[in-house]
């Protein structure tokens, strides 16, 4: 990023604005001639597609906003109201509450690819740093959004989850009433989790800023984990990037508008359509699916402080990962042992998933103990250990090498700036 | 969740013995922890699973049978509004195309049929008058208060019923649904439920009802409606008819959506050949070699 863009604009408007304010130079050297390794595989569009969806998300929940009532009395009732009077309310409530489960899956794969491939090893601690806030963000945004439609499960999840605090010792009661805003989940929670979760997103907005910036630093890291060496190895973003990232989101789109039009609710509680009633505890307190494998975690343990520790555990954990693993090479592909273990993780978790959506009885609770066991296993010993004792194989010389052979003939040279020069 | 300080037991027991006791309008016996493991709604292990049945609305192309949802108006009318509100339905919503497709002026018909309570006038009394088409469905009570008086519960309103209401499907037939649009779990739940009294000498206990404890009786019985079209005056009849209008109530905008749906991914199927043509294309150049593309 540093050096000035080459950019050279082409009207007289374009040059009086970027006089001004360099903003066109910056969206050219950032999104049109910045250099991609030319080995990316469409592990790496989820970025783009997140981007999308986090607009997509703002642009829907800002319409709700327009015709929700945040009144615990209300709130209820003005959800119908979208839903049946305000024109396409319908579709914009289904964009939205689908959209966020579409956000998470495009977050959980990029989190995956970013453990496959070493995407947090040095220079890149601080990108993956901040996409770990991004994520605090995220699971905040949904959890306050999911309260505001005020149904069963929006008020009893809420309540559990923000019962936990009262887990922290001496202060953990008066941390809760202040939260809650009252002795209990009411209208005061309700209204306040409606403006914490208009706020939210446009803190992820700004950490999203950061995080693009940081990755433009190093630039991209690539499906070999080795860092460009010449323009061989790059390509401009756009055209080939732009086009790819397109075609990726459309067919992303795809998968989202089955799920808005076919079929709306699957991903969603029936609970949810019961209007809250403090009196009335749902038979499963169950979270959306997202949240699930913490779900699992928390509960597994049989203590209120040592559930929630876990359940914060397990998520900060994921920001140690630059630290936590030792090995010098970037990518799985050349790890054959870290490659297994990485599977098996994904094993772990998904298991966790499952295990978090049943009743916590029976074998569900040995299964729930021994998979979190094994998933701090994973990260604390597995991941240190690995990079010390782990034979990789043979890296390629260059990413050009990687994709063509050590020939590389054919490839066409384009002139491209590298990062940082 | 666990609570599992003993403070926290007593809470959670208390309020399975209170919804308990709500719910089933039966003295909780002595052993609610009896209660608990037996299962109180969607998570029972004993209810009997619901079969699949076949409805006009599922589907890619479902639609709702506009002469279904009005022999189920009819059966709300005449059995189901005496205990349940339907809060979220107006009168205008009868007219709705997608839906019942009754005429404006039936609908309108329909709504001067019922008193609502309006008020106040400019004397500062509360008065009664006929129900416009922007009024909603009234309630046979005041108060929740009152029906639990009258009933030792409160009868759920059924605006959302059909998507309030859900059994377990299990695995792996979890994962196929959403590929097959299976979302018609709630009806086929309402339906069997209707057809569930399966023990004369009980009126309250119910196949497929969590628990088998439910709090209304058999609602309906063979030739308790009198259908007009000629259609089969048979509970089971009445129980599709009922179970359909009670799904056009949580989802008026059901045929819509599967339609703008359909376009819309027709569009994007589009788009998205189109797109990858561009990438193919875009990318082939790489295979040239020489040129720089800009």
């Amino acid at each position: 990023m540093s050096g000035h863009s080459t950019y050279v604009p082409k009207s007289a408007a374009a040059r009086w604005l970027e006089s001004r304010l360099p903003i066109l130079g910056l969206l050219h050297s950032s999104f049109v001639v910045f250099p991609n390794p030319r080995n990316l595989n469409y592990w790496w569009t989820f970025g783009g597609i997140l981007s999308f969806m986090l607009a997509a998300q703002i642009v829907t929940g800002v319409v709700l906003a327009m015709h929700y009532t945040p009144q615990s009395q209300l709130a209820f009732a003005s959800v119908e109201h979208i839903m049946r009077d305000v024109n396409y309310g319908w579709l914009f409530r289904y964009l939205h509450a689908n959209g966020a489960s579409m956000y998470f899956l495009a977050l959980y794969i990029h989190m995956f690819r970013g453990l496959y491939y070493g995407s947090y090893k040095a220079p890149r601690e601080v990108l993956w740093l901040l996409g770990f806030i991004i994520f605090l963000l995220s699971v905040a945004t949904a959890f306050l959004g999911y309260v505001l439609p005020w149904g069963q499960m929006s008020f009893w999840g809420a309540t559990v989850i923000t019962s936990l605090f009262s887990a922290i010792p001496f202060v953990g009661d008066s941390i809760t009433t202040w939260l809650w805003g009252g002795y209990a989940v009411d209208n005061a929670t309700l209204n306040r989790f409606f403006s914490l979760h208009y706020l939210l997103p446009f803190m992820i907005a700004g950490v999203v800023v950061l995080h693009i910036w940081a990755l433009h630093v190093p630039g991209s890291n690539n499906p070999a984990g080795i860092e460009p060496k010449s323009d061989k190895d790059t390509l401009p973003f756009h055209p080939y990037f732009t086009v790819k990232d397109g075609f990726a989101l459309v067919c992303f789109l795809i998968f989202y508008g089955w799920f808005v039009f076919y079929v709306p609710n699957y991903l969603g509680d029936a609970d949810n359509y019961i209007e809250a009633n403090p009196l009335q505890t749902p038979p499963h307190i169950v979270p959306e699916w997202y949240y699930l494998p913490f779900y699992a975690i928390l509960r597994s343990i049989p203590s209120k402080l040592g559930g929630a520790a876990a359940m914060f555990g397990a998520v900060f954990v994921i920001a140690f990962l630059p630290w936590l693993d030792t090995s010098r090479v970037k990518s799985a592909a050349y790890r054959p042992l870290y490659r297994i273990f990485f599977w098996i993780f994904v094993a772990c978790v998904v298991l966790l998933g499952y295990v978090g959506a049943q009743p916590p009885e029976g074998g569900y609770v040995l299964a729930a103990r021994a998979l979190t066991v094994y998933y701090f296993f994973h990260f604390l010993v597995i991941l240190p250990l690995l990079g010390l004792f782990e034979k990789p194989r043979p890296l390629p010389a260059t990413i050009a090498d990687s994709v063509l052979g050590p020939k590389g003939q054919g490839l066409s040279t384009e002139t491209n700036p590298m990062p940082g020069q | 969740m666990r609570l599992c300080s003993i403070f926290g037991r007593a809470i959670r027991l208390s309020l399975i013995v209170v919804s308990t006791a709500a719910l089933t309008g039966v003295p909780v016996k002595v052993s609610a922890a009896e209660t608990e493991q037996q299962g109180q709604a969607t998570g029972s292990h004993e209810a009997a699973k619901p079969e699949r049945q076949s409805w006009s609305f599922a589907g890619p192309f479902g639609k709702y049978d506009p002469a279904q949802l009005q022999r189920g108006l009819q059966i709300y009318r005449e059995v189901c509004s005496n205990c349940h509100s339907l809060k979220l339905i107006a009168f205008r919503d009868l007219a709705d195309p997608d839906g019942p497709a009754f005429s404006e002026a039936q609908a309108k018909a329909l709504a001067e049929e019922y008193k609502i309570k309006d008020g106040p006038n400019d004397a500062g009394d509360m008065f009664e008058r006929p129900g416009r088409l922007s009024d909603y469905f009234p309630w046979n009570f005041p108060n929740e208060q009152a029906a639990r008086a009258a009933l030792t519960a409160v009868p759920p309103d059924m605006s959302l019923l059909a998507k309030a209401r859900t059994y377990e499907r299990g695995f792996p037939l979890f994962l196929i649904d959403p590929i097959i649009q299976y979302q018609e779990r709630g009806v086929d739940y309402i339906y069997a439920l209707l057809n569930g009294y399966t023990n004369d000498k009980d009126p309250n206990w119910n196949e497929y009802f969590p628990g088998h404890r439910i709090a209304m009786p058999n609602p309906l019985s063979d030739g308790v409606v009198d259908y007009s079209d000629g259609s089969p005056k048979t509970v089971q009849q009445y129980s599709k008819d009922i179970s359909a209008f009670l799904m056009w109530a949580a989802e008026p905008k059901l045929e819509a959506r599967k339609r703008i749906g359909f376009r819309v991914l027709i569009y994007l199927a589009v788009f998205a050949a189109l797109l990858y043509l561009v990438k193919r294309k875009i990318w082939a150049r790489l295979h040239r070699g020489g040129a720089n593309p800009h």
